[in-house]
């Protein structure tokens, strides 16, 4: 990993709460060009939360988040629809259209977002994507005829067939075996060397996590708890990170 | 709060209502709960202003999605319908049965096509096809949004640079308020036959004759403001059922809640519309 002069996404100081809950408290970290930037953290500590505000799915109380150059809460509906197109965005749910065949679901942003393909053109790009997660025969099911770790891999390969220059993976292994697993990593390795895609990537699954990471952070209390390099986080004695990657022993009856 | 999402940037410029300090927490949780009572009322309030705006507007822009229009307006007749026919042709029937003994005490019983397909035109017609399309599609669109919602498919939607506003909710708000004034008028014609078959129950009546006098006394001022309704009748329901969809809380029983606020929300729209309809015509 080169480390890049300039960041494709800064986030500065980036607060929100729901209600009387806060959940980032003054986050801040950079994201650099070409870098698979790995996200851990429990469950709640707001991971999720983060990277819908780099998107603006939800509003920050406070705090910036700069795009490659643009300052995300200040874009108006057309500017920001244009960042937008850029970026790739894989929901933890998988969220697929679930009244759309598969074949619509991932033709539904690629019409969208690249208006001046034919469509011989967008039946290819679909059925390449489709292959790469390798649910080639699927094309005209419904997502409720496919099985939850299918539904996620529909779900990666809409995000990926629209080839945005940043992409931001929530849990894209949760769920699924881990040969799948192992492809989708190789898979989001591949993307970042064919189109110089910069990722943040939330995981839990560690195996994931040392196939992609050039750099990780850890979160935790609405901050950046630590920062570092695969080894660092390893060979830490701290606690929280000790729990995440010491191998776990099997309870003694 | 539920409607963040819809009306967050809006929310931003709205002052709130005053900060409850911790102190003031303490001596009085119940003032509370009734300020976040009324809180929660100007919230809903604002986002029903604001979402009817987005609409509008997203109405009047470009890229209007016709297939996703044609689909819809399809969805909602083909829903209804079965319904609508039977309903129809029992007001009608049952109308002309219970109108018949009273006509005949005042020796008026030739007026009994007139009056019943007054009564159908004017009134039942529309209102009961609204309100069944009230339960039918209000419901119907409010659950399908809604689970969308929770299920973050408006999210990717949204990500994806599509207005889900523009793509989900006009062409539902438009179908409806096409379709329902079409529907209403079916529902009319099946009153009107079976206020026919109702008039033959007791005596012989001509079909012809029956729906020629039945017209006779339909004037065009009849007809008109009946139909002018219809389409604030379909227009609400539509509106209503995506809004609450639309702003669906979170977890799956969010659902079951828009589905069900929608509905009601939408009756009683039509409720009041009929209102409103009839006293602007009663002024004219
Ligand atoms: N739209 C929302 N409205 C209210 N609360 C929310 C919303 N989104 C997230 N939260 C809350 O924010 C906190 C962080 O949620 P988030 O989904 O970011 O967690 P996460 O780190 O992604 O966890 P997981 O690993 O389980 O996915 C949770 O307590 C959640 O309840
Ligand atoms: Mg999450």
């Amino acid at each position: 990993m080169e480390p890049s002069s300039q960041p494709v996404i800064v986030v500065r100081d980036l607060k929100i709460g729901f209600g009387k809950l806060p959940v980032l408290k003054g986050l801040t970290l950079n994201l650099n060009t070409k870098e698979n930037l790995v996200v851990l953290g429990k469950s709640g500590s707001g991971k999720s939360v983060l990277i819908k505000c780099i998107v603006r799915l939800l509003r920050s109380d406070s705090g910036t988040i700069d795009v490659m150059g643009e300052r995300i809460g200040e874009l108006n509906a057309s500017d920001l629809a244009a960042m937008r197109m850029k970026i790739g965005f894989l929901f933890q749910s998988g969220a697929l259209y679930d009244s759309m065949t598969i074949k619509e679901n991932l033709a539904f942003p690629l019409k969208r977002i690249k208006r001046n393909l034919s469509s011989k053109q967008i039946d290819e790009k679909i059925n390449e994507a489709l292959e790469n997660v390798g649910l080639s025969d699927t094309l005209d099911k419904m997502p409720s005829q496919l099985s939850g770790g299918m539904r996620k891999r529909a779900s990666l390969a809409r995000t990926i067939v629209v080839d945005p220059q940043i992409m931001l993976y929530d849990e894209p292994t949760t769920g699924l075996d881990p040969v799948t697993s192992d492809e989708i990593s190789a898979l989001i390795n591949q993307i970042q060397e064919k189109y110089n895609t910069s990722s943040i990537i939330i995981t839990h699954d560690i195996e994931c996590a040392r196939a992609t990471a050039d750099r990780m952070i850890m979160l935790k209390d609405g901050k950046v708890y630590m920062e570092g390099s695969l080894e660092d986080f390893e060979t830490s004695s701290d606690e929280l990170m000790q729990s995440f990657f010491k191998p776990k022993i099997k309870h003694q009856r | 709060m539920k409607h963040m999402k819809v009306i967050g940037p809006v929310l931003k410029r709205i002052p709130r209502l005053p900060n409850v300090k911790q102190q003031a927490i303490k001596l009085s949780e119940n003032a509370i709960r009734k300020t976040e009572k009324v809180n929660q009322f100007f919230l809903e309030v604002g986002a029903f202003t604001l979402f009817f705006w987005l609409t509008f507007k997203a109405t009047f822009s470009r890229d209007f999605e016709f297939r996703e229009f044609l689909r819809q307006c399809y969805l909602v007749g083909n829903k209804t319908l079965p319904l609508i026919t039977i309903t129809g042709l029992v007001i009608g029937l049952v109308l002309t049965i219970q109108s018949r003994p009273i006509l005949a005490e005042f020796g008026a019983l030739s007026m009994l096509p007139n009056m019943v397909t007054l009564s159908i035109v004017k009134e039942m017609g529309p209102v009961v096809t609204a309100l069944i399309c009230a339960g039918k599609i209000g419901s119907g669109m409010g659950a399908e949004l809604g689970s969308m919602k929770v299920t973050e498919q408006i999210d990717a939607m949204e990500v994806s640079s599509t207005n889900p506003i523009r793509f989900l909710v006009v062409p539902r708000v438009l179908a409806a308020t096409f379709m329902i004034p079409i529907l209403v008028l079916y529902a009319d014609a099946f009153g009107i036959m079976g206020s026919w078959l109702g008039a033959n129950i007791k005596g012989d009546v001509n079909f012809v004759l029956f729906t020629t006098q039945a017209f006779s006394s339909l004037g065009f001022s009849d007809l008109f403001p009946a139909i002018i309704k219809t389409f604030f009748f379909g227009a609400a329901i539509g509106f209503v059922g995506c809004f609450k969809g639309f702003t669906a809380g979170r977890g799956t029983r969010s659902v079951g809640i828009a589905a069900n606020e929608s509905v009601v929300m939408a009756s009683m729209f039509v409720i009041l519309i009929d209102l409103v309809a009839a006293q602007i015509t009663d002024m004219l």
